[in-house]
């Protein structure tokens, strides 16, 4: 088990495919400098990976001071086992108190994994991250600068923080938006420090003999207008008012974890703190009742309009417009209003 | 001719895809005794997964669940879909395990079972999506991961060919055996149960279940394993064993500035549209 270090670093892992960083590494860059900053300590950037070297100064521009470069052509896919090893290593070497990894497929696939082998804990899709004290309600313990990972509780309108007083790295993972981008700095440089790790064979033990990558057809990130439909469509078929109305705005589709539960459209659309977060000018979120899960991927957008038969649904409650209604009957009213819009 | 023993990792859980207006109180908490209890739909995937196996290459499907008692409901059909053997590890001191401390639990039920060739398992469960629990299980048990399962492609020599997701597409991996593989909705369709599955296995119970442990007969006898059965360390398990602590839990309280009800009716809708046209909300 690893050693509690108080002047250990905060490090993300700099995950990338075929030599592109992803954004939510660079969208903990600007989490992890801050969470630093109040610690009083550096922050680290882990990039395993092979021929990524140039990676480094984008690193550095977003806020990270050192980069632990691990370049080795059995790094050039992903595979769990050799990834998860050259983190336990560094860990153990480093000792960093906080390690940050996006909740991407990648990063919930080895991340796990490490927190196993070094028995650290895990919490997985935190909205909000803090550095705060905290006293142990029955030994009285005082315990300093923790990282508060802060989560919805399944159970509600219920948010947890989650603290690991005794057992270090602190470790979490985030979705991808949940932490603004920023704008990165070109005239900050930083330290490479390379590391060797051989890995044995039988980390090597899973080959990638194909692979393809699809270009990501779904921007919900970026589009200005969103248009979430949920359990409430009521079926796969139904979708189709919702993709309708999204077409008439010029919008994006989105849907809660329910509707992606019942199969009616795939997780890529998926709006939440188990999906993307987004913060589009208009929101508009259809037969969706609005559990936090939901909620904490969508109340910072700018316009919330929400559509529901039950008057007491929670969405209601963030809405700037609400319509109590059968969204079978509302939303094609609404996509022909959106047509027949008056241009200024 | 080779065949492969699958262990299969299922739990059950709160249908948590029936959080509606209906399962919610006033304050925006849920109502747990409103939501099913349902089998976690990726565990019915990885169930099947394992079925597939079976099928094609032979050898035998075992099933465990942690949990309570009540857990053997989800057991039970896995018999009814075709599993060989059921196992419900339930011990009080399980509660409050983290995910750490289920994989462990999960990892040394898995050891005392024995003899396997894949652990299949969902990626992740409904109640909290954290996809955890499986990775760390492979870890616990030192043999390789394969997350995501789309497809088994083939299995010979001791090794799967595998086709899985990567979110923005697919990979081919060829993995050497033991392995563990999570598997995700799309990967197939679970059979349904068998009826005559269902007659031979509906009345098995775990002890737990029944008021008299002693009078259930052997043939309705579903195995229930403590944690001291598979030989677990205590400081490893529920509460002692999880790194993770809960700090504190804070209500939201949901508002916004200013809200505007619009009737239902096209003219309502006509006039919220014209509204967000005036305030540059439209394109």
């Amino acid at each position: 088990m690893t050693k509690k270090n108080p002047q250990g670093e905060v490090w993300i892992f700099a995950e990338q495919q075929d030599g592109k960083l992803n954004d939510v590494a660079l969208e903990l860059c600007g989490k992890a400098r801050a969470l630093a900053d109040v610690l009083g300590v550096k922050v680290g950037a882990v990039l395993p990976g092979y021929q990524v070297a140039g990676l480094a100064p984008t690193l550095f521009a977003h806020g990270v001071d050192r980069v632990y470069l691990v370049d080795d052509p059995n790094l050039r896919y992903f595979t769990s086992s050799p990834y998860a090893f050259v983190m336990e290593t560094l860990i153990d070497k480093y000792a960093p108190q906080i390690v940050l990894y996006g909740a991407t497929p990648l990063g919930r696939d080895f991340g796990p994994r490490v927190a196993s082998a070094i028995r650290a804990g895990l919490t997985a899709d935190c909205v909000e991250l803090e550095i705060g004290d905290v006293v142990d309600a029955k030994t009285k313990e005082e315990y300093k600068n923790l990282l508060y990972q802060i989560r919805p509780a399944f159970g509600g309108n219920i948010v947890a923080t989650i603290v690991n007083p005794e057992r270090w790295p602190q470790m979490a993972t985030v979705r991808e938006g949940v932490f603004p981008k920023q704008e990165p700095d070109a005239t900050r440089g930083g330290e490479i420090v390379e590391e060797k790790i051989a890995l044995d064979p039988s980390l090597l033990c899973v080959e990638v003999l194909e692979r393809m990558v699809q270009e990501r057809t779904v921007d919900l990130k970026g589009a200005r207008i969103v248009v979430s439909g949920g359990a409430g469509v009521g079926s796969k078929e139904n979708f189709q008012l919702i993709r309708d109305l999204a077409d008439a705005l010029g919008g994006a589709v989105g849907a809660s974890r329910a509707a992606v539960n019942c199969g009616y459209i795939g997780a890529e659309h998926m709006v939440g703190q188990t999906g993307v977060t987004v913060r589009p000018a208009l929101y508009i979120a259809i037969g969706i009742s609005g559990a936090i899960q939901h909620i904490a991927g969508m109340q910072d957008s700018a316009k919330i309009i929400a559509i529901n038969s039950d008057p007491k649904a929670p969405i209601f409650s963030i809405a700037r417009y609400g319509i109590v209604g059968d969204l079978n009957q509302i939303v094609p009213w609404l996509i022909k209003a959106v047509r027949e819009r008056p241009t200024e | 001719m080779a065949s492969y023993n699958s262990i299969v990792l299922v739990k059950q859980v709160p249908d948590t895809s029936r959080i509606s207006g209906d399962a919610m109180n006033s304050d925006g908490t849920i109502k747990r005794s409103a939501l099913p209890a349902i089998f976690n739909p990726e565990d019915l995937c990885a169930l099947e997964a394992a079925l597939e196996v079976k099928d094609r290459f032979g050898g035998t499907v075992t099933v465990v669940s942690m949990g309570p008692p009540k857990a053997a409901d989800v057991l039970r059909e896995c018999l009814y879909r075709g599993a060989d053997r059921a196992i419900l590890v339930t011990d009080r001191a399980a509660a409050g395990s983290d995910t750490l401390a289920t994989s462990y639990i999960l990892s040394q039920a898995v050891k005392t079972v024995g003899n396997f060739d894949f652990v299949f398992c969902g990626r992740q469960a409904i109640d909290g999506d954290t996809a955890q629990t499986g990775p760390q299980c492979a870890e616990k048990l030192g043999i390789p991961q394969v997350a995501y399962l789309l497809e088994i492609i083939d299995v010979k020599d001791g090794k799967a060919t595998l086709k899985r997701s990567i979110g923005d597409g697919w990979e081919i991996v060829r993995t050497t055996l033991p392995a563990l593989v999570t598997v995700v909705r799309d990967a197939n369709e679970p059979r349904p149960c068998s009826s005559i599955r269902v007659m031979r296995n509906k009345h098995k119970r775990v002890p737990a279940e029944v008021q008299d442990p002693a009078a259930l007969a052997p043939e309705d006898r579903l195995e229930q394993w403590s944690l001291a059965d598979i030989d677990a360390d205590l400081d490893r398990c529920g509460f002692a064993g999880s790194p993770t602590k809960v700090h504190k839990v804070t209500s939201i309280v949901l508002k916004t500035e200013g809200h505007t009800s619009i009737e239902a009716t096209e003219e309502g809708v006509r006039a919220l549209v014209a509204e967000l046209v005036k305030d540059r909300a439209l394109a």
